[in-house]
């Protein structure tokens, strides 16, 4: 009764505001059922509560449009969906617009969100969402009796023969190279600022060179393993989860050796509609829109207040708790993303990755 | 009458016109408003050309020699520089360091300062938003300052790197453009060798577009000559099956491409089922050098039919006639009258044919995997992915010398008014 009450109060004063200013913001986020996540989650309430209009573009990988888009003077965007180091890089470079994390919505409790936000989750320029990664997952009809557990067996073209998707980039890779060549997940990163690291991680890589399918965009390792170009490929684990439990593929995300990372909204220097893009972050991550997108999808939301309020997936049925990659079972020689690491070294590692790519 | 009689009879009063005008200047006027309008009628094309052609291949060839990054953002130390040249760093550079370290952070250009000298010298952004950070708190003697905060501030390296992006202009994108750098002490170096990449893809960019336009001479030059010789109805209705993929998308072909040649794709299938290979024998056509290879060439085909085909359809087919009779084999009339009048069509052919395929991207990105990927896929990764744009620049300014050099090449051997389009 009293949510009925209040839900009628909410659509009056949204009336109210719609009819005093409708606007329209320009989100851009990665395609697929992680934006049709975003949409239920965030757009379409918002559209609701505000009465202004969210326009969602896709791209393979919303950080990139954003300096050419400031550095021209011409920015469409106003707010994207962008990964960690990026988020870091383009703030350095002062390309966004900066959040003051005092302005955000605090949880129900009264937590102050510097609080409620987990560790790093708050940046200068950026405000995350979602903990999301990097995981490997098998078509189950392929390995019927002894289906894979661990990095290592990755890269096991013996005992577990099949083409393998990787992304073609050497973020994620160089780390799951090592981790499968036997280090310890609180130590890859150490190694691979060595040149020996950097090495054992690309000869580990050359074992499988053959036999890989590079893909470039998210949406594209759930295809290649339902067409059966793959056996195996590495994915961001909430497509995965998405392909298998609301398409019923019969795919199995193996854990060990998951990469997390953020995703965080941040907002374009010169964005056209700066104040509406504010107030669509502010939104979009509190409290409960970041719990509701857990069931659209199985990213972890980015706030503590949010985890108690995640329920089942959209078919009523999956508990999405476990499936997050923050659950406990999950967390098993998981690794965090070292975004530092990546925004020193990305243009070395690539230009190294493009030449191993490009060498027959 | 004789030359120049009518000046010398009235030396002194010019021709006039009938309302009294000189007729030199009535002349001169009447040119002049016929050029003005002859220059209007020209001039949208002109203003079009130069908007959307010339300042924009100049803007990237001045992006490849000019990023200012650095100099715009550290002032103190690039007067220090410009003051003390070569000389070791002393007190008054540490001192400027500090101070632009603290502004830089101040305005959110550190990233900028640190991406640039990260381009030459691996691992350094961090060094600078990092110790940017602590800037503020630092007191004289900054050296000691600096060295505190990361020993690497003492490297002689990154001293002459930020020596050489303290000036906006630079060549150090072109020297990496062709997989070299410049040494502590100034010196060209290769880089690395794991690192070298570009001379390798220019080459096989090279390769392979000389590789698809022979491939789409040799199959095109027959299609062309059954256009040209068969009666008219029936060449239409050929023509139609040339030109209909020609107006299909470039990625509707490419992706159809993909559907076929993928190894759970139709051409394995078929090969499967009819019992040619076996089911763990699919072939990998495609992401790679193969798969690149053939969607190429099907897709530049028609660019080297349509001008061979304008060229033999002018072809008198009494001349091939007259040489049979004359004695001449069907060879030899080949040989000797046919493909000599149709050299300005493969001519043209070729030169489309291998100036589109080596600037192609699509194609090369969709089904190139990692051996079928060209130069332009890399222009692509430095402009989109790692934002280097002077990098791109410099790719692409390369690539352009290499047309030009290639267009000036055939002019000289086969001239340039030879060229049939169609």
């Amino acid at each position: 009764m009293f949510l009925k009450k209040l839900l009628a109060t909410s659509t009056l004063v949204a009336l109210g505001a719609a009819s005093a200013q409708a606007g329209e913001v320009t989100v851009m986020s990665w395609g697929g059922s992680y934006t049709k996540s975003q949409v239920e989650a965030y757009q379409k309430p918002w559209m609701e509560k505000t009465g202004n209009k969210v326009i969602s573009v896709d791209a393979d990988n919303p950080a990139t449009p954003i300096k050419p888009q400031v550095e021209a003077g011409n920015v469409t965007i106003d707010v994207a969906d962008v990964e960690y180091s990026d988020a870091v890089r383009l703030c350095d470079e002062g390309l966004l617009e900066e959040i003051d994390s005092s302005t955000l919505p605090p949880a129900p409790d009264g937590t102050p969100a510097a609080e409620d936000f987990i560790d790093g989750a708050l940046t200068d320029c950026a405000v995350a969402s979602i903990v999301w990664s990097t995981v490997y997952a098998y078509d189950t009809t392929k390995f019927p009796d002894s289906p894979p557990t661990t990095m290592a067996d990755f890269f096991d073209l013996e005992k577990f023969p099949g083409k393998r998707g990787m992304r073609k980039a050497a973020k994620a890779n160089l780390e799951m190279a090592l981790m499968a060549d036997g280090v310890p997940a609180d130590e890859v990163y150490d190694l691979l600022e060595t040149d020996e690291g950097v090495d054992r991680a690309f000869a580990k890589l050359d074992t499988i060179k053959d036999s890989v399918v590079w893909w470039e965009a998210g949406a594209q390792p759930p295809q290649l393993l339902a067409d059966g170009e793959v056996a195996m490929t590495t994915a961001y684990n909430g497509r995965i989860f998405n392909a298998a439990v609301g398409e019923g593929k019969p795919f199995q995300i193996v854990w060990d050796g998951q990469i997390m990372d953020f995703d965080l909204f941040v907002i374009p220097k010169g964005a056209p509609n700066k104040d509406l893009a504010m107030d669509f972050v502010k939104f979009a991550t509190s409290t409960k829109p970041l719990a509701d997108q857990a069931s659209w999808i199985s990213y972890g939301p980015a706030r503590k207040s949010s985890g108690a309020l995640v329920g089942k997936f959209m078919d009523g049925k999956t508990e999405m708790g476990p499936q997050m990659p923050t659950a406990e079972a999950n967390m098993s020689n998981a690794l965090v993303n070292d975004f530092e690491f990546w925004a020193d070294r990305d243009t070395e590692l690539s230009e190294r990755f493009n030449a191993w790519l490009a060498a027959s | 009458m004789t030359a120049g009689a009518v000046p010398e009879a009235r030396p002194t009063a010019p021709l006039q016109t009938a309302d009294g005008v000189p007729l030199k200047t009535a002349l001169a006027r009447a040119q002049r408003r016929a050029k003005w309008r002859a220059a209007a009628l020209v001039l949208p094309l002109l203003l079009f050309i130069v908007a959307s052609f010339v300042v924009p291949i100049g803007q990237m060839l001045f992006r490849s020699v000019s990023n200012d990054e650095f100099s715009a953002h550290m002032p103190h130390l690039v007067a220090w520089f410009a003051e003390n040249g070569d000389a070791a760093p002393d007190d008054a550079a540490w001192e400027a360091l500090v101070l632009d370290l603290r502004e830089a952070r101040e305005d959110r250009s550190i990233g900028l300062v640190g991406t640039r000298v990260n381009y030459e010298m691996s691992g350094t952004r961090s060094l600078f938003t990092s110790t940017a950070r602590k800037a503020d708190k630092m007191e004289p003697p900054y050296r000691e300052a600096l060295l505190d905060a990361d020993k690497d501030w003492g490297d002689p390296e990154l001293w002459g790197v930020m020596r050489r992006a303290s000036s906006p202009y630079t060549g150090a994108f072109y020297l990496s453009a062709i997989d070299r750098t410049r040494d502590a002490a100034g010196d060209i170096v290769m880089v690395d060798e794991n690192r070298q990449v570009y001379v390798a893809i220019f080459w096989r960019t090279l390769k392979m577009s000389v590789t698809i336009a022979i491939l789409c001479l040799l199959l095109g030059y027959p299609i062309a000559h059954l256009l040209a010789t068969l009666p008219m109805r029936y060449s239409n209705l050929l023509m139609i099956l040339v030109l209909l993929p020609f107006w299909t998308s470039l990625l509707v072909r490419t992706t159809s491409w993909m559907v076929l040649l993928q190894s759970q794709g139709v051409v394995n299938d078929v090969l499967v089922w009819l019992g040619v290979i076996g089911e763990d024998g699919r072939i990998q056509m495609m992401y790679n050098e193969t798969g690149t290879i053939i969607a190429m060439t099907h897709i530049l085909l028609p660019f080297m039919i349509l001008p061979l085909y304008s060229v033999m359809r002018t072809i008198p087919p009494s001349y091939v006639r007259a040489a049979r009779s004359l004695g001449a084999t069907s060879w030899t009339a080949f040989r000797r009258i046919y493909l000599p009048q149709t050299v300005p069509g493969i001519g043209a052919g070729i030169l489309l044919v291998f100036i589109l395929a080596v600037g192609y991207y699509i194609t090369p990105a969709l089904v190139g995997g990692t051996t079928g990927t060209l130069i332009s896929n890399l222009i692509a990764f430095h402009m989109q992915e790692s934002h280097n744009w002077s990098l791109a620049a410099a790719l692409a300014g390369i690539l352009l010398a290499a047309v030009l050099l290639l267009y000036w090449l055939y002019d000289r051997l086969v001239g340039i008014d030879n060229m049939k389009l169609g």
